[in-house]
Formats: structure tokens, C-alpha cells, sequence
């Protein structure tokens, strides 16, 4: 894995102004993130892990410090279409079919007919929906439309894709299918990976960089550089190393709700 | 199909029994004339005598009159036999060149409607784009929209005629702005709905797409909209018949539904007055169902029905 950096955080702060007060999403964050990296945000509720996943996308404006994406701000790196952001839900749109949702990053960034096709056949047998391409998303079930959605942001060339608990309203089941598959696609594509969840086993599993983060204010309060190899069957989850990992990341979390 | 049909029908025929028997003490003292006219024998003699006796009461004493409250010429309340008579007799019995085809009268009327309803439907939508992306026209415009459907068109109607005809027009078009005047408002009320309804996922997606906001217009604010629009559409078609018939009123007209509800009314042509109400009922009920029938067949090439 190359060193260079894609992400540089610096002294970030974000701080929202509501009815009740500022609330401060995140407070004097500094991480830096690589290319080809697998990086995991871990926190509770309010700790500003999409926050700050939103900030990278440009979505929302930091107070203040300075965050580089490719070594440029954030909205410039929108503007070069340099990342592809899935949502907690699939955001289909229920009007195209999912060959369409697909195409519409491309149509948008003006991509040829045949290369739209190209490209819409390549990422559906990337996520094994092949042979759904002219279902509406509501035909197909919600760990479906999530792999659509991933196909969706893998359409056009993002060598970062930024993802904010994209199965956390999947069952145990199908998210572990999906990380399996994630973590294949990931190795293929040698993209790097922004990841946001709530589960520490997910974060683990799929992680060569976990945030461990704290909220009120959004904080890091550990990065941990995981030592498992990038070959990972699901019976890793076994393995003594993977229990210890989990349990930095545990106590990570735990010292972070001590301080509040 | 069947299960949906008995209702309907029941409630038809409840209608119509309801109808009949209002007909009996509604026409009988006309009925009871007529007969007297003619020398029958009715109590009490004479209409004056009867003027003040309760209708129901006079039923009861004549009872012979019964069949004839259902065929006077110019019935207080026509029958329905009579009502479908005289429509059967003006729409399919007649040339629709014919000035006494219903045909020819709700053509008029028609062709006002559609073209006041294109020209509604269109101000409406490019008002609503105009108050979702123009923040100006957001806070300014919606008042003025509310505050013009707050006039009786009754009133504005005879305004707007004239002032088109001192200009030169004449015709469908000062009805059909009428008629614009009516179904504008319930499109710039559902499209405006309709294109603030994405919800921010799909807005900020097509933010990290960089898209430009016509593209965010045409691919995802006007599709998510378009059950809103149709919505719409179904009122305000509705409403554009309103306005066409009502524009036909205050100039004295010589053709269209409404002129021949105006003269039905200045010659007590009641039966005249209920086919053509009846035939704008049916017109207008046509034109929702042929609105419900592109709704169906868009929102299905959406997969969204």
C-alpha cells in the first residue's frame, strides 16, 4: 500500500447552530487517511462520524481548520467528481429502474450511450444484480437496493468512496453477506474506503483503519491500525487478534462515554 | 369488476327513487292545473284554493295526478326520464351542427375549457418553478394566488369578458382565461408541493454528482412531482369547466353549456336546464377520467402506481 494521503484533517471544527445552542459535531479533529485504505468511524450516536464523512463530501462546511481531499478542499474535490457517497438508505430513485438509478451519475457527467451501458453492465455483475437491471428498486429487497446503490457510486472512476452506514437497516444476515462482498470489491478496486457504522464486529471485519470517536463534542479519542491480513473470511471473527482489535475498539468507545 | 359494479348501480338506483319521489310534490299543483284546465275533477277547485295547501296533502287527495307530475312540459322538477329523454333527443337525434345539439354546445364549451386548462396548467407550473427556485417569488407570489381565487368568479367573470372584448377578443379565449383563471391555482399549489417533495438524500446525491440544478430539475424534482401534478390536474380540469360554463353566463352567449343553461332559464325550459347541467356533469366526469386514465398509464411507465 502506497503512503500518499487522500485525506488530511487538520485542526477541524464543526459546529452547528440550533434552537437550543451550538452544538459542537466535531472538535479539533486531525487524521490523516491514505490511499487504499479501508477506514471505519466508530462512535455513538452524535458523535459526528457522518458528520465528518459529510464534511469530506462537501455536504457540510467546517468552522474552522482545514480538511484535503487529493490535496484539494472538499467542494473542489466534489466539483472533480472525486468520490462516491452512499447513503444510510439506498436512495434510489423509485422512478428509474435500477439500470437507470445506475446511469444517473453518468448521464450527469456526460459519459457516452454505449459507455453508460458499459459501465451499468460492469458494476451490476460487480454487485450481482445482473439480472434485476430493469426492476424498479421497490421489486427488489433492501439488501438489494443497498448493493445498487454501491453499484451506483462505482459506476464513474471515484478512487474514494465515502459510505455512512450503508447496512445499518439491513439483518445480521445480509450484512455480513455484504461486508464479505464489500471487502472482495474493495481488494479489486483498490479504492479507498471511508466507512461509518455502529458495529464494532462490521468495523473490525472490514477495517485497516478504525476511528474510534466520542460525542458532545464529536471527537477522536482513538485511531487503531489493524494488524489482520487483508485476506478475510468471516471466521476471522474468531481469531484471538480480531477479539483483541474489538476490544481496543470497546474500551476506545467506553473511554469516551467516561468523559462526558 | 363485478363487486365494484352492484354499489354503484344500488346507489344509482337510490338516487333515482329519491329524484322520482321528489317529483310528485314538487310538480303537483301545476299538475293539479293542468288537470282542471282540461275538466277533471280535483280537490280542492281552484288554484287558488290550493296555493297554500301543504304539496304532500294534495298527493294524497288526487292521486290520479301522480302520473302526470311526471310528464308536464315545464316541470318545477323535471324526471329523470324526461331529463334523459331530452338529452338522448339533443345529443344523439341531433345534427351536432344542429344549434339545439347538446353536442354542438358542449363542443363550445369544451374547446374553451381545454384551452383555458393548457393555459392554467402552464402558468401554474412555471409559477410553482418560479416559487421553489426564485426565494422573491417564494415569499410573494402564494399570497397573491390565495388572494385571487377568494374573488367570486361570478363577479370577475363579466369583468374579464369585457375588458377583452374592448380589446378585440371575443370568442373561447376570454372564457378560456376564465377558465385559466380557475385551474391555475390547484397546479401551483400541487407543484409546488410537488417539487419541494425529494427529500435531502436524493438532493445532496445529486450535489456530490456536481450536478447543475436544471439537471436536478428535470431529473429528479419534475419526476418526483408528477403524482402531485396529476393530482392537480383532476381539480383543475374540473374547475376549467366551471369557468368556461360560468364565462358563458354574463355575456348572454348564443352557444355553449352555459348559454344553454341561461336561455333554458329565461324560458323556464326546466328540462333544458337539467340536460345541459346533466351534460356537463357527464363532460366533466369524461375529462377526470381521461386525467386518471394518463396518470395511470405515466405513473406506471415510473413504476410508482
Amino acid at each position: 500500500m502506497s503512503q500518499d494521503p487522500v485525506i488530511e484533517a487538520r485542526s477541524l471544527n464543526l459546529t452547528f447552530a440550533t434552537n437550543d445552542g451550538p452544538v459542537h459535531a466535531l472538535s479539533d479533529v486531525n487524521l490523516t487517511i491514505n490511499k487504499g485504505d479501508f477506514v471505519s468511524f466508530i462512535g455513538p450516536s452524535g458523535c459526528g462520524k457522518t458528520t465528518f464523512l459529510r464534511a469530506l463530501a462537501a455536504l457540510e462546511e467546517p468552522t474552522s481548520g482545514t480538511i484535503l481531499v487529493n490535496g484539494q478542499t472538499p467542494d473542489q474535490a466534489r466539483q472533480k467528481r472525486a468520490y462516491g457517497y452512499v447513503f444510510q438508505h439506498a436512495g434510489l430513485y423509485p422512478w428509474r429502474t435500477i439500470a437507470g438509478n445506475i446511469k444517473l451519475p453518468l448521464e450527469i457527467m456526460g459519459y457516452s450511450k454505449s459507455e453508460q451501458l458499459r459501465r451499468t453492465d460492469e458494476v451490476l455483475r460487480l454487485v450481482e444484480l445482473e439480472d434485476f437491471s430493469k426492476k424498479f428498486p421497490w421489486q427488489l429487497s433492501g439488501g438489494m437496493q443497498q448493493r445498487a446503490s454501491i453499484a451506483r457510486a462505482l459506476a464513474f472512476d471515484a478512487e474514494l468512496l465515502l459510505m455512512d452506514e450503508p447496512f445499518g437497516a439491513l439483518d445480521e444476515i445480509v450484512r455480513d453477506h455484504l461486508n464479505e462482498q464489500l471487502l472482495e470489491l474493495w481488494k479489486r478496486t483498490n479504492k479507498t474506503i471511508c466507512f461509518v457504522t455502529h458495529s464494532i464486529p462490521e468495523a473490525v471485519f472490514l477495517s485497516t483503519k478504525i476511528v474510534v470517536m466520542s460525542p458532545r463534542p464529536g471527537r477522536i479519542t482513538d485511531v487503531i491500525e489493524s494488524s489482520l491480513s487483508v485476506d478475510r473470511p468471516l471466521e476471522i471473527r474468531d481469531s484471538t487478534e480480531f477479539i483483541e482489535i474489538a476490544q481496543r475498539v470497546r474500551e476506545g468507545l467506553r473511554a469516551g462515554h467516561g468523559s462526558e | 369488476m363485478r363487486r365494484s359494479f352492484l354499489p354503484i348501480i344500488v346507489v344509482i338506483a337510490g338516487l333515482l327513487a329519491i329524484w322520482y319521489a321528489a317529483v310528485v310534490p314538487m310538480n303537483i299543483k301545476m299538475a293539479l292545473t293542468a288537470a282542471e284546465r282540461i275538466g277533471i275533477a280535483v280537490t280542492p277547485v281552484g288554484a287558488k284554493e290550493r296555493r297554500d295547501r301543504s304539496a304532500m296533502r294534495l298527493v294524497v287527495q288526487n292521486t290520479f295526478a301522480i302520473k302526470d307530475t311526471f310528464a308536464l312540459e315545464r316541470p318545477r322538477l323535471p324526471a329523470p326520464h324526461q331529463v334523459a329523454t331530452e338529452l338522448w333527443n339533443s345529443t344523439i337525434n341531433k345534427k351536432i351542427t344542429s344549434k339545439r345539439s347538446l353536442v354542438f354546445h358542449g363542443w363550445i364549451t369544451l374547446s374553451s375549457t381545454l384551452l383555458g386548462f393548457a393555459i392554467g396548467t402552464g402558468l401554474g407550473i412555471l409559477l410553482a418553478i418560479g416559487i421553489v427556485y426564485n426565494r422573491a417569488m417564494d415569499m410573494s407570489v402564494m399570497p397573491w394566488a390565495i388572494a385571487s381565487q377568494t374573488i367570486p368568479i361570478l363577479a370577475i367573470a363579466p369583468m374579464i369578458i369585457v375588458v377583452f372584448n374592448s380589446v378585440g377578443l371575443q370568442g373561447i379565449v376570454p372564457k378560456a382565461i376564465i377558465s385559466a383563471y380557475l385551474s391555475f391555482f390547484p397546479v401551483v399549489v400541487g407543484m409546488v408541493k410537488g417539487l419541494r417533495s425529494p427529500d435531502q438524500m436524493h438532493l445532496d446525491l445529486l450535489k456530490t454528482y456536481n450536478a447543475s440544478s436544471l439537471e436536478g430539475f428535470w431529473k429528479l424534482r419534475l419526476p418526483s412531482s408528477m403524482p402531485f401534478l396529476f393530482a392537480s390536474l383532476k381539480i383543475g380540469i374540473a374547475a376549467s369547466l366551471v369557468g368556461a360554463i360560468v364565462g358563458e353566463l354574463p355575456t348572454g352567449a348564443v352557444r355553449g353549456l352555459g348559454a344553454r343553461l341561461l336561455s333554458g332559464s329565461y324560458y323556464g325550459q326546466t328540462i333544458q336546464i337539467w340536460s345541459a347541467l346533466l351534460a356537463a356533469a357527464l363532460l366533466a366526469a369524461s375529462l377526470v377520467a381521461l386525467i386518471g386514465l394518463l396518470q395511470r398509464l405515466t405513473l406506471n411507465r415510473m413504476g410508482m402506481s
